[in-house]
């Protein structure tokens, strides 16, 4: 598959709600490998990241659900073409640095994507709508069980699969939901839940991983320890938290819009006349009003209807795609306009927001 | 004194904890004190601080001989203090000293129970030979548990110097077993 195929349509996870999607985006899941007889990548010479890709492209290429995928060396793309990737989740920030003797392979559907030589030799991922993270672990398990057959593993019966980072010893699994908290944000609670969640093993970050910032009011919720814990435990146990954060996530939205109604119509409100109006807009303000119109439509201000465009925008405005669809390098400034023209025509025929259910129930408490 | 976290800033805030029988010390700057909720009383406990903190610990004590290298790929344990990461899978076996206590602080646990590649020969020798002779005494083990049962107990009524003993009896039970 060629990348301009890729491209065309946005990935599954996008296009079908999953389970509590109005709250959970995505539930990922990844595995790091890593094969015995070769350095790390992070250590390894040129020679040895090849010999590497030789053994392991091949094997994914093969496997039934990598049928007609995308397969590429990292020199191969433009910086352009990794960004896109990274902005869709499929490739880490880190791997979209790396050049010989790296590669990516995904499937059609862009559920499934593996790096080659990132930090491990093989950092396979699993994605899908909602939460869904036992699922995608099941999707990932098996295709881990087919690659152990072709390729050896590097594992210890003390240490499990042996990682280049300690901190993926074990099982190599990282579980991680994107979860959008706007309820807990505006009614700041989200800094104490972060701690919260931080005491009991697990890390919050933001939309794209270790050390950047949470916009949009996405947050990233995954496992920290993977030494001494089964698989399906760990999932179990991010699976009861993120439950947790879910009805945590629903009473602040019941609870401002009981309290504070004018506020939350001000911000739903202002949002939509911003982003269908602007004509210069950031990415991190427009991500920040799409977050708020996403809030409106789980409240049912805005038509339910509107959910996917909105989900999609939030990938399609981001710089990289931004520069695929104007087919050239853009400018920040360039890009800030271009941003807003597809807004404003993708929000063309949204439905403005109606907030006639908060205004009878202030009539009635006036009577 | 620069700050334990980032090595640039001067450290102002200063926290001392006996931990495992052991002075631990922290030194931060306001900034990074700030960054691990330090400074917010609800979100802050010292002993979540010293968990990662531990890691670097145990690292040092792991960097105190002479510099190690691992014969199949040349990764030195300052390498490893370097980067955090290392060099191949042999490293894990080459560098193994101070590599539980490391595990211990990051993970809990020092001992993989998920999934194993099936390729994998089981070693079923090496798990009897663990089994019989070298089991203790059972009261030792209920009494070990009790220990811990009160332990959590006592945190969670906060009597901090009731856990502080019971704690430290833990450990001497524990160090116990291990040696006999």
């Amino acid at each position: 598959m060629r990348f301009s195929t890729l491209l065309k349509k946005p990935a599954e996870w996008m296009r079908t709600p999953g389970p509590e999607s109005d709250i959970v985006m995505t539930s990922r899941v990844r595995l790091a490998r890593n094969l015995v007889g070769h350095p790390f990548p992070g250590w390894a010479r040129k020679e040895d990241r090849h010999l590497v890709m030789d053994a392991v492209r091949p094997a994914l290429e093969e496997l039934s659900e990598m049928k007609d995928s995308f397969s590429e060396e990292m020199t191969k793309l433009t910086a352009i073409e990794k960004q896109v990737l990274v902005e869709r989740h499929l490739i880490s920030r880190e791997h979209a640095a790396k050049g010989r003797g790296c590669g990516t392979v995904m499937n059609r559907k862009q559920t499934i994507s593996v790096m080659i030589n990132e930090e491990d030799h093989l950092r396979m991922q699993a994605i899908r709508p909602g939460l869904q993270l036992l699922s995608a672990f099941r999707a990932l398990d098996q295709i881990d069980t087919q690659l152990e057959s072709e390729l050896p593993y590097a594992f210890d019966h003390q240490y499990g699969y042996l990682t280049a980072c300690p901190t993926n010893l074990g099982t190599g699994m990282r579980a991680s939901a994107m979860l959008h908290l706007p309820g807990l944000v505006l009614s700041e609670q989200i800094s104490q839940t972060i701690a919260g969640a931080n005491k009991i093993g697990l890390a919050v970050r933001g939309l794209y991983g270790e050390g950047t910032e949470a916009l949009a009011n996405l947050f990233q919720i995954s496992n920290q320890n993977t030494l001494g814990t089964k698989e399906e435990e760990i999932i179990a146990h991010l699976d009861r938290v993120i439950s947790q954060l879910i009805a945590n996530e629903k009473n602040a939205r019941m609870k401002i819009l009981e309290d504070r109604p004018t506020m939350m119509q001000d911000q739903i409100g202002r949002a939509y006349a911003v982003l269908k109006f602007a004509h210069i807009i950031s990415s991190k303000e427009a991500l920040n009003h799409l977050s708020m119109i996403r809030l409106g439509c789980d409240l049912g201000f805005i038509p339910e209807e509107e959910r996917e465009a909105i989900t999609v925008l939030l990938t399609e405005i981001q710089p990289a795609h931004l520069q695929i669809s104007a087919k050239r390098k853009l400018s920040p400034e360039e890009r800030d306009i271009l941003r807003a023209d597809i807004i404003r025509s993708s929000l063309n025929g949204l439905t403005p927001p109606d907030f006639t259910t908060i205004l009878t129930e202030r009539d009635n408490d006036d009577e | 004194m620069n700050c334990d976290l980032c090595q640039t800033e001067k450290a102002t805030i200063f926290f001392s904890q006996m931990v495992e029988g052991t002075l631990q010390k922290v030194n931060l700057c306001k900034c990074c004190a700030d960054d691990k909720g330090v400074t917010d009383p609800t979100g802050f406990a010292l002993a979540d601080m010293l968990e990662g903190m531990g890691q670097q610990t145990s690292v040092d004590h792991a960097m105190s001989k002479d510099d190690l290298v691992c014969s199949s790929c040349g990764f030195s344990q300052s390498d490893f203090k370097k980067t955090g990461r290392f060099g191949c899978a042999d490293c894990y076996h080459v560098f193994d000293e101070g590599l539980d206590g490391l595990l211990e602080a990051m993970h809990k646990h020092t001992q993989h129970v998920g999934k194993v590649p099936s390729t994998f020969p089981d070693l079923p020798a090496l798990a009897e030979a663990n089994l019989p002779a070298a089991l203790p005494e059972p009261t030792r083990f209920d009494k070990l548990s009790d220990l811990k049962q009160a332990l959590s107990k006592s945190v969670e009524d906060e009597d901090y110097e009731e856990a502080a003993r019971l704690r430290d009896a833990i450990s001497q039970l524990e160090t116990q077993l291990s040696e006999s």
